[in-house]
């Protein structure tokens, strides 16, 4: 589905060249769920930037379905850190806008937006504009539109880092039993290590600049997950596999910085 | 019938003070603390100006300040309003282009309205052109500005899901440049009625600012206050009208008190 090969950014200012990712080299499969777990400042924007074709590597290749689209954008449906909703459209037309712009037909579009709002119980809000919606009910909007888009990636740029904890959890459960009934690949980056083994079917984990792959872990919970999932001996073997290679290259960051 | 009350407690506090003051002006003309052939009471003001020989002249050179403020406000701020765009859709001559408009703000536009009459003689032309290059400076700037602030992770957004330039320009840009639209509009319409009855004095045969200036040289007081009110309230019209459609076109924007008063999640 997804196929990044040895792909390497680095940026060029006067004070010399800083590599960002270097022979970075990731797939994700047909209906799959992956997360990307790193310290912050490891490349996560940039790998996304890269993928989504917002960016051109300096060298590599990314494909999507088979196909080559390094620095072409329009292959993917994304779900922002923040909600970027547009404040003059309503939240249907904000739905409706995005999947227009991929292509889907107008009243389709229209059609498939007020329908999984009523799905998700957000009926009464599909013609009322963004501002009247919480952070959390924005987010819900946010990966609607990504999950109705027709691309066949998603990528989620840790979709729930603004919101605190408790809704944080309420919104990765909300993401699950939807992604249930609508299973498409997934590329999510995010900080949380738990989110990250609670939601994918493997992780991926970078070290900071320039990103490497230091480990990835196949999940071996099967779905749907459980709530209880959160207590599991196994969870808590690997989240503290995850943190150390965390910490570990945390360190080594301490060191080169000093 | 909340808002009705809200408006009403925001419109009579200032009325009030206005009444007060026209009161304070036709005391100080009554019990002659001015000399009435200096300053006229407003009555007076009100009666000539309504008198049969002055009112159908009032009235037609109304209509002329008006005419020549419609078409240089039209004509100046669709000018402005295009060539953002454009400068906008072609960084290129932006960079080249753009330090000069801004240079350009700080000449007083006024100081050509003799040029433009040395060059166009006394008809409409000079006077509508002089509103026009009025009008079109704030709207291309505020334009500009607008399209360039709009929010970055908004455009990313839009880019990464495969807009092209012109449904970013039509979908993302222009929405959130309406805003300094509007503000650049509001300066324009102030200016366009400021610069018309400016450039009819340059030319003193048609418009209240030209019947003003006749007025004051015939040394007839009444006259020149009343042509002077008259440009206040096409002036304050212009300006109302612009709110309003601002208020029709925007209709997005949290409302005082709504803001932060969010829906449960």
């Amino acid at each position: 589905m997804l196929e990044v090969k040895n792909v390497s950014k680095s940026f060029s200012d006067a004070r010399g060249t800083k590599d960002v990712l270097r022979q970075l080299s990731l797939q994700v499969g047909d209906g799959e769920f992956v997360s990307i777990v790193g310290p912050s400042g490891s490349g996560k924007t940039t790998l996304f930037g890269v993928i989504g074709g917002l960016q051109q590597p300096t060298e590599g290749e990314v494909r999507i379905s088979g196909q080559a689209t390094t620095g072409e954008t329009g292959h993917v449906a994304y779900m922002p850190q923040q909600a970027s909703l547009l404040p003059w459209r309503t939240v249907a037309g904000n739905i409706e806008l995005s999947l227009t712009i991929a292509g889907v037909e107008k009243r389709k579009a229209r059609s498939d937006a007020l329908a999984w709002l009523e799905r998700i119980g957000l009926a009464e809000y599909a013609g009322a504009y963004p501002h009247v919606l919480s952070g959390g009910m924005q987010q819900r909007v946010s990966f609607l539109r990504a999950l109705l888009s027709p691309q066949r990636l998603m990528l989620l740029d840790e979709p729930f880092g603004a919101l605190d904890a408790l809704t944080r959890e309420h919104m990765q459960k909300w993401l699950l039993s939807i992604w249930e009934q609508n299973r498409r690949s997934v590329l999510l980056v995010t900080h949380s290590i738990e989110e990250a083994l609670y939601l994918s079917d493997r992780i991926i984990v970078l070290s900071a600049s320039p990103a490497v792959i230091l480990d990835e872990i196949t999940v071996p919970f099967e779905r749907p997950r459980r709530e209880e999932l959160r207590e599991d001996a196994r969870f808590m073997e690997l989240r503290s596999r995850i943190y150390r290679h965390l910490a570990e290259g945390a360190k080594e960051a301490g060191r080169n910085g000093s | 019938m909340d808002n009705k009350r809200n408006l009403w407690s925001r419109v009579w506090p200032p009325a009030l003070v206005l009444g007060i003051l026209v009161a304070c002006w036709q005391a100080a003309v009554s019990f002659a603390l001015v000399k009435d052939w200096m300053i006229p009471s407003p009555a007076e003001v009100v009666k000539a100006a309504f008198a049969s020989n002055v009112w159908p002249r009032l009235m037609e050179h109304t209509g002329a300040t008006l005419g020549l403020t419609a078409i240089g406000f039209a004509g100046g701020t669709a000018a402005g309003f295009v060539l953002a765009a454009l400068l906008h859709l072609l960084p290129g001559v932006r960079r080249g282009i753009y330090p000069l408009l801004i240079l350009s703000q700080n000449v007083p536009i006024v100081i050509l309205g003799p040029i433009m009459t040395m060059l166009f003689g006394y008809g409409l032309l000079p006077k509508a052109l002089l509103v026009m290059l009025v009008c079109f400076f704030p709207v291309c700037i505020a334009m500009l500005g607008g399209l360039t602030g709009t929010d970055e992770s908004l455009r990313n957004y839009m880019r990464m899901i495969g807009s092209g330039k012109w449904t970013l320009f039509w979908r993302l840009e222009l929405p959130s440049a309406l805003q300094s639209l509007f503000s650049g509009l509001k300066i324009a319409a102030s200016y366009s009625v400021l610069s018309a009855t400016f450039a009819e004095m340059l030319s003193p045969k048609m418009g209240l600012g030209g019947y003003m200036v006749l007025s004051t040289r015939g040394y007839m007081p009444e006259r020149a206050f009343a042509s002077a009110i008259l440009i206040i309230m096409i002036s304050l019209a212009l300006f109302g009208l612009i709110a309003l459609v601002e208020r029709a076109v925007i209709r997005w924007r949290p409302g005082k008190g709504e803001a932060g008063r969010h829906a449960g999640s």
